[in-house]
């Protein structure tokens, strides 16, 4: 049986990435994909501590939700994405810098 | 060390490698190929906490279904994506990554020290939940199913209705204009 607490050191590695891809990535798909490290991060940690949690599995029933909303997530950010990228032709987030026309 | 735990950590190690691959690597097809690599393994890891339902549907939304969009996403939008990423060179490590890079590992810093101090396996009701912890045998899907019905059934709800929002905000906003 592997030990909780090695679940809670792959997961803060990984969140850790993720954060490191969100503050340095000139690109919206990368920052997105970041943002999705960060949240298989917490679905790992939800799962891991849903163990001990058998009758009520508590747990395992909120990674479900989150994975659900991170997939809804993604489909509106790619589609506002799209767009920003048809209007400003890029996806450098340094460069959309004006709301107006 | 048995068999269990090799496989584990390999799994763990893939993370890990894949991961710090995506944010490394300069090409973005690559990334986003290393990404699946990183989502499946990850299912991996939910199996061994005995979650198998959770990693089926990791595979089945993540790698099925965002990542097709991710890989379509990209390809409508990076004509000249392509020649940035020549044109940036493969300097790996830039002077504009050095604060996130700090500040990435600071955070990692203070989650270790904390998960150290926490010490998660010692924890009350971890060492208390005798029978109420998963054993390799039991039928996850049938607690799950019974409490997505009774316990969580409000939630569940409303994440239904969030996923009908999220449909049609995804649906007007990719639309085409039709007079301009």
């Amino acid at each position: 049986m592997i030990p909780l607490s090695h679940y809670l050191f792959i997961s803060a590695a990984l969140f850790s990435i993720g954060l490191y891809a969100v503050l340095t990535k000139r690109n919206s798909i990368l920052i997105l994909i970041g943002i999705e490290f960060m949240l298989n991060a917490a679905i790992l940690n939800f799962v891991a501590f849903s163990r001990h949690d058998k009758f009520a599995s508590g747990g395992q029933v909120f990674a479900l939700f989150a994975i659900v909303l991170a997939a809804a997530a993604v489909a509106v950010t790619l589609a506002i994405i799209l767009n920003v990228y048809k209007y400003y032709k890029t996806i450098d987030p340094t460069k959309i810098d004006q709301l107006r026309d | 060390m048995n068999i269990e735990q090799i496989v584990f950590y390999l799994f763990a190690a893939m993370v890990l490698l894949s991961a710090l691959m995506v944010v490394c690597l300069k090409n973005l097809v690559r990334s986003i190929f290393l990404f699946f690599i990183t989502l499946f393994c990850m299912a991996g890891l939910f199996v061994f906490a005995l979650a198998d339902f959770v990693a089926i549907t990791q595979l089945v939304i993540y790698v099925g279904g965002v990542l097709v969009l991710m890989i379509f996403a990209f390809l409508l939008s990076n004509r000249e994506l392509l020649n940035n990423t020549k044109a940036a060179g493969s300097k790996l490590l830039n002077i504009h990554h050095l604060p996130g890079l700090l500040i990435a590992l600071l955070f990692f810093l203070v989650l270790t020290v904390t998960l150290l101090n926490a010490d998660p396996d010692k924890l009350q009701w971890v060492q208390q939940s005798g029978s109420n912890t998963l054993q390799p045998s039991d039928n996850t899907i049938h607690h799950l199913g019974i409490n997505i019905m009774t316990r969580y059934l409000l939630p569940f709800e409303v994440i239904s209705v969030l996923l009908l929002m999220a449909l049609i905000g995804a649906a007007h906003l990719a639309r085409k204009e039709k007079n301009t």
